[in-house]
């Protein structure tokens, strides 16, 4: 029983934002998830991000316990979720106090009337209704009994209880909005089948209730107009949306499939890496050994264990458990085994901000180990490269013989974008170092010439019997040596092997502009934030503004020097106090390298940036 | 895997050429030629050994034996290892620990080995000091040591190895002195040949930091009557008469001398390593006197690899992905034109 719009004046958008926020078990994520599944599948280009509550059971209408999910669909290129939003659908009195300062001015509102009351407006610590106090003047508010109308709606329907039924009310603001940005309801339809396919009651209440608030909105003389935003201009192929965790799942299990290594990954929980470890233990049908071990600690060393015994390993995290296995990741990289490591960066210091995003654990990351440790560094910067980045993580690590660290944060980790779908077979090869035979006068530290990779080889094969260790080795026989050149030599060559891998990596190439006044330089997470603002002021008829968007952090893209040259002013944008601008500073002292830095746990906002760009063209 | 061995090893095929560099006289030189010797009589190849320790005089081992090892760091040995096991379980994984690095740093990798079960064999060298660091008390150390950092005693009082391993779920617990190589060798075989984590602890001398420390108990002249040596099915009779015996008095064990107050052999409690309840096995590990060692306990329990490796491949058997096409590709698709 799909619907069927009537004729309506309607009104072409290019770009929407809708905000959905209620109590956290009011099914937000569900409602947000539908709309931009159905929006993605009509062809728009699409950008998600939830917000759920740190507390998982938080009591029922408080502010904190506010759980949201916001849709930007476009039928233009889309890179971020948005900063305000045009539409807001508020199923309590404290989703709309704690998100109406996202909301454009004169823009929609549409709440829950029945869950205004007293108690959960004092709840929300509201001192007088909002909808009868005038506060709202300056929005289009379309006030909707919906609890009221979801009963009226399901009263016919057998064998519900009244938690179902009022649990099913996010379904007709759902409808609602499905009508107003004229989206079909059969995805959803069809997501209530499967979902419900052993209990067909819920999947005829579900239906029920979309289709009734789908109508409603249309008799509704609230709401004068509806809109629509036609397909995006995308390349031709199969996608689906993917979150950025479940893509680097996804990265590794495809890595994993290519090199023919079984994968380990030993991790211990933490948000928001969690995801990733949920997402590998589903799939044990590839092989995939997951491990959730006592603490990060393990979470690394078995991984170095499973690596050691010829598995592609790796070990996910976040800043304080990257802070744990700090140690462990300087045996990997003293004893040259190949080892990814995930650090979905959260805020920090310490506990920090568990469920917000920053960039705050550059320096961690690069200078955080005992003695002279380099390691490779490397950054995904949206939520479908995620994959892009693991399968390359596993792709160097394995070439070079070192450990990697995969950077992403909790912003393209959460957040979810249409993914063109790859498959394994396009994508490019993975080498190893794996001996099976025994050359003569074989030394384990024997290294590749231009890779300067050691050679790797396995327990179980016969005649490569070879003891690894943390203590220095002689540079010939591996053995270890205490002697004082050896030493320097070998700190040098395992640096320089860190260089070479710069052979493997692509150049850095600007956008938008190849030289002139401003350059502006992100890397990881803000690549979507950074993109925008800048396409923004291009379209304003600013073209003297150029975009380098870093994703190798070391060694740094071979080129960066030329790139730098070649702008009269540099901004280095992210979301700590500047620790890639010290970075480059470091590498690059010629350059007066200016910062541009926000650390309250959230993505740049647009406006801020171009601010920022606009008053460094002047 | 091919378990069988074609090839007949000696100590020698297991002997690096490193220089060992423990102290004369240190215990660790009677361990490493236990294993030397144990291996050949294994029945695995060499190919398929692996000794991976933490840090500690103790875990220097791995670099004389010639087979596949890794010297890692402080205290992690189990938790590397099993993942090594979990990667390969083909493989025989030997952790290398000591008193320190199992019990103090290491503590939590140690207990979670245990209780998981996987088929690691864990040698503990417990020398009741820091050795490498150069002689402070351990958490094995008894209250009133004095060493370098407890200089007018150690007040924190200890653990006892076995008592922590079997409140942790050990499957597998051996204990023997450091003086006595033959009955070591043998413990080795049989911890190889016992599928879970196998713990052995080496009562093991360190004549620089803390020498003595278990002359009460290995000392050859009193050996035979301080020391209970059990075997799983035999009664448990001791001293060098053979004459004594433990029996259970109420809920305490008690040494009874044969022959005395009417006591006969038939009164003798028989030795069950294989009892699941580890009530007596507790209380076996804990006697002061005699000093009980031997397999003390080894219960047969399914290994956590055992288990990983059903899951995997009941799930492969029931899956409709095979490769990562079949799942990327399926579920929410849609086309762009
Ligand atoms: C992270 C870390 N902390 C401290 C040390 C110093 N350290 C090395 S060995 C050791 C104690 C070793 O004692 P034990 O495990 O009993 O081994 P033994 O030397 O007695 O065989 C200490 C504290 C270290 N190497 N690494
Ligand atoms: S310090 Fe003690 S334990 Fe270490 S090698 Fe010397 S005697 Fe052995
Ligand atoms: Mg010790």
């Amino acid at each position: 029983m799909a619907t069927t719009k009537t004729n309506h004046q309607q009104e072409t958008l290019e770009a929407v934002i809708i905000r959905f926020v209620g109590d956290s078990g009011d099914g937000m994520q569900l409602t947000g998830t539908q709309f931009s599944d159905t929006s993605a599948m009509f062809g728009n280009d699409i950008a998600t991000f939830p917000n759920y509550p740190a507390e998982i059971r938080a009591p029922q209408g408080s502010l904190y316990g506010v759980s949201g999910f916001q849709v930007h669909i476009g039928s233009v290129e889309i890179s971020t979720p948005g900063d305000e939003v045009d539409l807001l659908v508020a199923m309590n009195p404290a989703g709309l106090k704690t998100n109406l300062h996202a909301v454009k001015p004169g823009h929609t509102i549409i709440v829950d009337t029945d869950a205004f009351t007293k108690k959960n407006l004092e709840k929300a610590q509201y001192e007088s209704n909002p909808l009868e106090d005038g506060s709202l003047e300056n929005y289009q508010v379309i006030e909707v009994t919906m609890t009221s109308l979801t009963k009226e709606t399901l009263k016919d329907v057998e064998g519900l209880d009244n938690k179902s039924i009022t649990r099913s009310k996010n379904m007709f603001a759902l409808g609602m909005v499905y009508w107003m940005y004229d989206r079909s309801t059969d995805h959803t339809i069809d997501f209530f089948k499967k979902k419900f396919s052993s209990k067909p009651h819920l999947i005829e209440a579900n239906t029920k209730v979309l289709n009734t608030g789908y109508y409603f909105a249309e008799t509704l003389e609230l709401i004068p107009n509806s809109y629509t935003v036609a397909p995006a201009k995308m390349a031709s192929g199969t996608y689906r949306i993917i979150m950025g965790n479940t893509a680097t799942a996804w990265g590794f299990l495809a890595a994993s499939e290519k090199c023919g290594l079984d994968l380990f990954l030993g991790s211990y929980p933490i948000t928001p890496a969690s995801d990733i470890l949920h997402e590998l233990a589903k799939h044990q049908h590839f092989g995939v050994k997951t491990f959730q071990a006592e603490d990060e600690i393990a979470g690394i060393t078995s991984a170095i264990g499973a690596s050691f015994a010829g598995s592609l390993a790796l070990t996910t995290t976040s800043g304080p458990g990257l802070a744990l296995k700090g140690e462990a990741l300087g045996l990997a990289m003293m004893i040259e085994m190949p080892l990814v490591v995930v650090n979905v960066q959260r805020g920090g210091p310490s506990t920090g901000l568990p469920t917000k995003t920053e960039q705050s654990d550059l320096l961690q990351t690069l200078y955080g180990r005992n003695g002279e440790s380099p390691i490779i560094v490397i950054a995904a910067s949206t939520p479908s490269n995620c994959f892009d980045f693991a399968y390359e993580a596993s792709k160097l690590t394995l070439e070079y013989m070192t450990p990697v660290v995969l950077l992403t944060d909790g912003y393209i980790a959460n957040g979810s974008a249409p993914w063109k779908i790859k498959s394994v077979k396009d994508m490019p090869e993975i080498n190893n170092n794996i001996i099976q035979v025994a050359k003569e006068n074989w030394h384990p530290y024997d290294r590749d010439e231009k890779t300067l990779a050691r050679s790797w080889a396995l327990p179980g094969t016969p005649g490569l019997e070879h003891r690894v260790g943390g203590l220095e080795k002689d540079r010939v026989s591996g053995n270890v040596s205490y002697v004082p050149d050896n030493h320097e030599y070998m700190v040098n060559i395992r640096a320089e092997k860190i260089k070479r891998a710069q052979n493997s990596i692509p150049e850095l190439v600007p956008e938008f502009a190849d030289e002139g006044d401003l350059l502006v330089i992100g890397w990881g997470g803000t690549y979507g934030s950074l993109y925008s603002s800048i396409k923004h002021l291009r379209e304003e008829g600013i073209k003297t503004i150029g975009f380098a968007h870093f994703n190798y952090i070391n060694p740094l893209p071979k080129n960066t020097v030329e790139v730098l040259k070649r702008f009269k002013k540099i901004v280095v944008c992210e979301l700590n106090s500047g620790q890639f601008a010290k970075v480059l500073k470091l590498n690059f002292n010629d350059f007066d390298i200016l910062q541009f830095n926000k650390i309250q746990g959230l993505p740049f906002g647009n406006e801020e940036l171009v601010q920022k760009f606009k008053q460094l063209l002047k | 895997m091919d378990t069988t061995v074609e090839k007949k090893y000696t100590f020698k095929d297991f002997s690096s050429d490193q220089e060992v560099r423990w102290c004369p006289g240190c215990d660790d030189y009677v361990i490493l030629r236990a294993m030397q010797k144990a291996l050949p009589e294994m029945g695995v190849k060499k190919e398929d050994v692996v000794f991976i320790s933490g840090i500690g005089c103790s875990s220097r081992f791995p670099y004389y034996m010639d087979t596949y090892g890794m010297h890692s760091i402080h205290g992690r040995a189990p938790a590397i290892a099993t993942g090594t096991k979990l990667a390969n379980p083909d493989l025989s994984v030997w952790v290398i620990t000591g008193d320190g690095d199992s019990m103090a740093i290491g503590g939590n990798h140690f207990i979670h080995a245990l209780r998981r079960n996987v088929d690691l064999n864990i040698i503990l060298f417990n020398n009741e000091i820091y050795g490498l660091t150069k002689g402070q008390f351990s958490p094995t150390s008894v209250v009133g040591q004095k060493t370098k950092s407890s200089p007018y005693g150690n007040t924190q009082p200890p653990f006892s190895a076995g008592e922590l391993a079997i409140g942790a779920q050990a499957r597998f617990f051996a204990r023997i002195g450091g003086n006595t190589p033959k009955e070591m060798t043998q413990l080795f075989i049989e911890a190889e040949k016992f599928k879970g984590t196998s713990l052995i602890e080496v009562m093991q001398n360190c004549p620089i930091f803390n020498d003595g420390c278990y002359d009460e108990f290995t000392d050859k002249a009193v050996r035979a009557d301080k020391q209970l040596f059990v075997e799983h099915g035999k009664p448990m009779v001791f001293g060098k008469e053979r004459d004594k015996g433990l029996v259970l008095k109420g809920l305490k064990l008690e040494v009874v001398t044969i022959g005395e107050n009417g006591v006969t052999e038939d009164d003798i409690l028989v030795h069950d390593a294989k009892e699941p309840d580890p009530t007596l096995h507790q209380m076996l590990v804990r006697m002061y006197y005699p000093k009980v060692t031997g397999i003390i306990r080894s219960f047969d329990d399914v290994t956590l690899e055992e288990r990983k490796n059903d899951q995997i491949g009941a799930v492969k058997a029931n899956s409709k992905f095979s490769v990562t096409d079949d799942l990327f590709f399926s579920g929410d698709t849609y086309e762009v034109e």
